[in-house]
């Protein structure tokens, strides 16, 4: 029997607009007074009108070029119906059939690629919170959440593991963070992550494709590893009980439960067709020219596979190039090197790979002249052999005892002749030569 | 010499300047009147409480600055769909009851801005939902020419207040026949701007794709002075049109239609339409041929299709937009919402439910489409096309009880130019039992002045523009 797991992502991006999705009102609401942050159209008071904002949508767009999608010409909102009491309008606006962005994929270090289906605008939602009022049990709503804009980003089911999910997860956190549309912190639920997880299961009776499940609203990383990793085995001990498979009605909607480690039935997933997606008629269509997608992938910064990519091709090692490349301080240093390089001035003498080593050990001090550290960090010590077999003469001279503990068998000791002579050299020399002279006088 | 209750806006602003009378006069005079009346018509659901110190105030600017804003100390009765702060708006719905709202309206806040003052909001039918004013969850609307009849609606209680002289103008809405069709039933002027002239925000939805808010009034002159104050784009808006906004009143006051080319719709003259209505969409057309104007025969779509896209559109539209009304704010239970509304909701929410959507809503988008190229089509030779706006006169009350398809059937002639987005006046054409009929006269989407122009033309060279003796009707 072969077990492989099909996994894929949504990930719902909180937007670090000014403004939120449909109004002037302020998108920043983390930590702020309940409901300071509302107005007509984000409480969906009667009579008020949604107008999109254009940063939002440029913001989206970006997302989508940075995992190589492509921006679509023709786009709209939709309305997605459905009852919740932190829903002001009772639908949300979000893109059913023709998202801004669709098509991409994201490659992972194995090679592997990861097809990105759509990346799409919608609005948060308010946020309920469940209290005790006056000793009574209530609900409040916080409507500062509503609105915001927010930019779910689906992949295709590629991944088969909770470890090539986790990749994929931190690789889009990474590039979201790069091209500074969103701070993408977990923890102020700025990226939230719902794996959409089933299992193909081959035996001697042919294939065997388990029910669908989505699991809710994850905040970290580690937890959709957890709940991944949990469902994959839940799902085919069920299949192992029940053998049943998967069937255009049965996907499921589970939670995780981060103490228990387990995932738990939240709902039969109420399917697409239920929420009554119509096209938003309060906003018209929008047809996305050329010349605006250029100029948006034109503002796009180095995104972190090709700043690996540059420099490898600068010569160094791709384990170094992925421990420096998001260091901006380092990647500044190397720039100034490599344009030097180019002009043929003094620092062409350096190794880019053996300076991004010792920057990436910490080795260097990048607040300090670089170059100098370098050149005395590598700088060959002193090898001539008469000056240091003198050097090393003396010392043995003057240690009778440990010479006399290396004759019984101590070979180690020569540790202790290496340290004396590099400090008696002020460290100058060149601990090759120095070892190799040492355990030459002390046979003798 | 006239009353002050029959006065146009430039004559309240003529009497403003020679002292004849005052804002406070004025308003003090409509405010006795509504109250003699009003009981009997059901026009207000609810009064300006600070009406008399606005009027006191724009007395005192008046007597320091003169009149220098368009709308200065012009009385104005509002659609209750409008939010006004300070003043409730119900939607004519239970489940608003008391609702005071947090924002002004953007046609509304023009027309403060403006100088208007407002008297009342008025009665409609419940979200817009009829052509009767008979599905108000407040009682039904009675017709000032005869309160047997219904006033038509949703804008019922506007065009009611116009006829019956409550106030100098009225602001009503259209989704489909919702100015046009009362002002007709009433014997007033109604005026439907172009979809997207004149801004939505705070305008409670029915169906998004074409509500317009336009104004109704004594003479198409004074629609002319209202549209110029509501129109352009609206900020809060994104339907509303950057298309520039002519100055209206300019169009105005043509001797003749010379050159203007005029198509009478043939499918209007509907073989259910009585002789005596025919007859005078008949006469109307002779009318503009003397007035210079060519009128061919045109033929459109059978209007009937326009009913099935508008239903499943509006329908559609309203299920979705109703939703904020959960229940859990603004004071009242779902269960208040009339039984018009709940049937619109659950016809609404069928149409968009998978396996329906392809068959319903997007067949109706198709078709609408289709209706849009044809006009697109008919006025690249015609410069406006004419017909009845109502199949018949004013309805008794009760006609709607029943009849969940009333709206639709009454609305027939409207319908196409609604769901085509175009702007259209409907003017009085004449007299059938007693009752005025209304004519329609149809132009292409921002063709504002030219309707207004035709319509304008027509109405000072006819005498239908009468309005009832309510000691008498009532």
């Amino acid at each position: 029997m072969k077990i492989t797991p099909l996994i894929g992502l949504e990930v719902h991006v909180e937007l670090e607009t000014k403004s939120k999705m449909f109004c002037g009102c302020p998108a920043d609401h983390f930590g702020k007074v309940p409901n300071t942050q509302t107005c007509p159209v984000c409480l969906g008071l009667p009579g008020a009108l949604p107008v999109p904002n254009k940063k939002a949508i440029e913001s989206c767009m970006k997302i989508g070029l940075a995992l190589n999608c492509s921006v679509n010409r023709l786009s709209k909102f939709d309305r997605k119906q459905y009852f919740y009491p932190d829903l002001a309008k009772g639908y949300q606006i979000s893109q059913y059939d023709q998202p801004f962005c669709s098509g991409g994929f994201l490659n992972l270090d194995s090679g592997k690629t990861i097809g990105i289906e759509r990346v799409h605008q919608e609005e948060d939602t308010g946020k309920l919170q469940h209290t005790v009022l006056n000793g009574e049990k209530v609900t409040l709503v916080d409507f500062n959440r509503s609105g915001v804009p927010l930019v779910e980003i689906v992949s295709k089911p590629d991944m088969s593991s909770s470890s090539e999910a986790k990749e994929y997860l931190k690789k889009i956190h990474e590039i979201i963070r790069t091209i500074e549309v969103s701070n993408a912190d977990m923890e102020k639920g700025q990226m939230r992550l719902e794996p959409t997880v089933n299992i193909c299961i081959e035996d001697n009776s042919g294939s065997h494709f388990t029910p669908l499940v989505e699991i809710k609203n994850i905040n970290s990383f580690n937890f959709a590893v957890q709940a991944i990793e949990y469902e994959v085995k839940r799902q085919v001990e069920e299949f192992e009980k029940t053998g049943i498979e998967k069937t255009p009605n049965n996907k499921t909607t589970r939670g995780y439960d981060s103490v228990k480690k387990i995932t738990f039935l939240q709902r039969s997933k109420e399917e697409a067709k239920d929420y009554r997606y119509f096209p938003e008629p309060d906003i018209p269509p929008f047809i996305i020219e050329n010349e605006v997608i250029e100029m948006l992938r034109r503002e796009l910064p180095l995104l972190p596979d090709q700043k690996i990519a540059d420099l490898v091709k600068l010569g160094v090692e791709e384990r170094f190039a992925k421990l420096v490349y998001n260091r901006q301080e380092v990647m500044n240093v190397l720039d100034v090197i490599a344009s030097k390089n180019d002009e043929a001035i003094p620092a062409n003498d350096i190794n880019i790979n053996r300076l991004v080593s010792l920057m990436a050990n910490g080795k260097i001090d990048i607040k300090k002249d670089v170059i100098a550290q370098y050149d005395s960090l590598t700088k060959v010590g002193i090898t001539d052999t008469t000056q240091l077999t003198q050097i090393v003469q003396n010392i043995i001279d003057d240690n009778p005892s440990i010479v006399a503990e290396y004759k019984k068998g101590k070979i180690n000791v020569v540790g202790f002749f290496v340290g004396q002579a590099m400090k008696a050299t002020k460290g100058s020399a060149d601990p090759k030569t120095l070892s190799t002279i040492i355990s030459d006088l002390l046979v003798k | 010499m006239k009353q002050l209750h029959e006065l146009t806006i430039s004559e309240v602003h003529v009497g403003y300047l020679n002292k004849d009378f005052t804002c406070v006069d004025l308003v003090k005079h409509l405010l006795n009147r509504i109250k003699k009346y009003n009981p009997k018509l059901n026009v207000f659901l609810a009064l300006n409480e600070n009406v008399l110190k606005q009027a006191e105030a724009i007395d005192k600017e008046i007597a320091e600055k003169g009149i220098d804003r368009e709308l200065l100390g012009i009385p104005m009765a509002i659609k209750d769909n409008f939010l006004t702060v300070g003043i409730s708006t119900t939607a004519s719905s239970n489940i608003l009851k008391g609702f005071m709202p947090q924002y002004e309206s953007s046609v509304t806040s023009k027309l403060l801005t403006a100088g208007a003052i407002f008297i009342g909001k008025t009665n409609m039918d419940s979200f817009a939902h009829g052509s009767s004013t008979e599905t108000s969850d407040f009682g039904p609307t009675h017709n000032p020419w005869n309160p047997e009849k219904l006033p038509g609606g949703s804008s019922g209680g506007s065009a009611a207040a116009i006829s019956a002289q409550f106030v100098t103008v009225a602001l009503g809405s259209e989704t489909a026949g919702s100015i046009r069709q009362p002002a007709a039933w009433c014997g007033v002027t109604g005026f439907k701007p172009t979809y997207g002239r004149a801004g939505r925000y705070g305008c409670i939805a029915m169906a998004s794709s074409t509500d317009s808010p336009g104004p109704i009034a004594r003479t198409v002159a004074d629609t002319a002075l209202i549209a110029n104050v509501i129109s352009g784009q609206d900020p809060f808006d994104a339907t509303t049109s950057p298309t520039p906004v002519g100055d209206y009143p300019s169009f105005l006051n043509k001797k003749d239609l010379k050159g203007i080319k005029i198509g009478l719709v043939k499918e209007y003259l509907m073989t259910s339409m009585s002789d005596e209505v025919k007859k005078l969409i008949l006469e109307a057309a002779d009318k503009f041929k003397e007035l210079g104007a060519t009128v061919e025969e045109i033929s459109l779509m059978n209007p009937k299709y326009a009913i099935g896209v508008y239903t499943v559109v509006q329908r559609s539209e309203v299920s979705s937009n109703l939703a904020r009304f959960d229940g859990i704010r603004f004071g009242h239970t779902r269960d208040s919402f009339g039984e018009e509304t709940k049937r619109r909701i659950m016809l609404g929410t069928y149409t968009l439910s998978s396996g329906y959507y392809d068959a319903y809503y997007k067949k109706a988008q198709a078709v609408r489409t289709k209706m849009i190229d044809q006009f697109a089509e008919i006025f690249k030779s015609y410069d406006a096309v004419i017909g009845a706006v109502s199949p018949g006169p004013a309805l008794s009350i009760g006609a709607t009880k029943n009849q969940p398809m009333f709206g639709e059937m009454e609305d027939v002639l409207v319908e196409q130019s609604s769901v085509s987005g175009l702007t259209s006046v409907g003017v009085p054409c004449g007299f059938v039992d007693d009752l005025p009929i209304g004519l329609q006269i149809t132009c292409d989407q921002f063709q504002e002045a030219k309707a207004l122009m035709i319509a304008d033309c027509y109405q000072r060279h006819t005498d239908f523009n009468l309005f009832p003796d309510l000691d008498k009707t009532l």
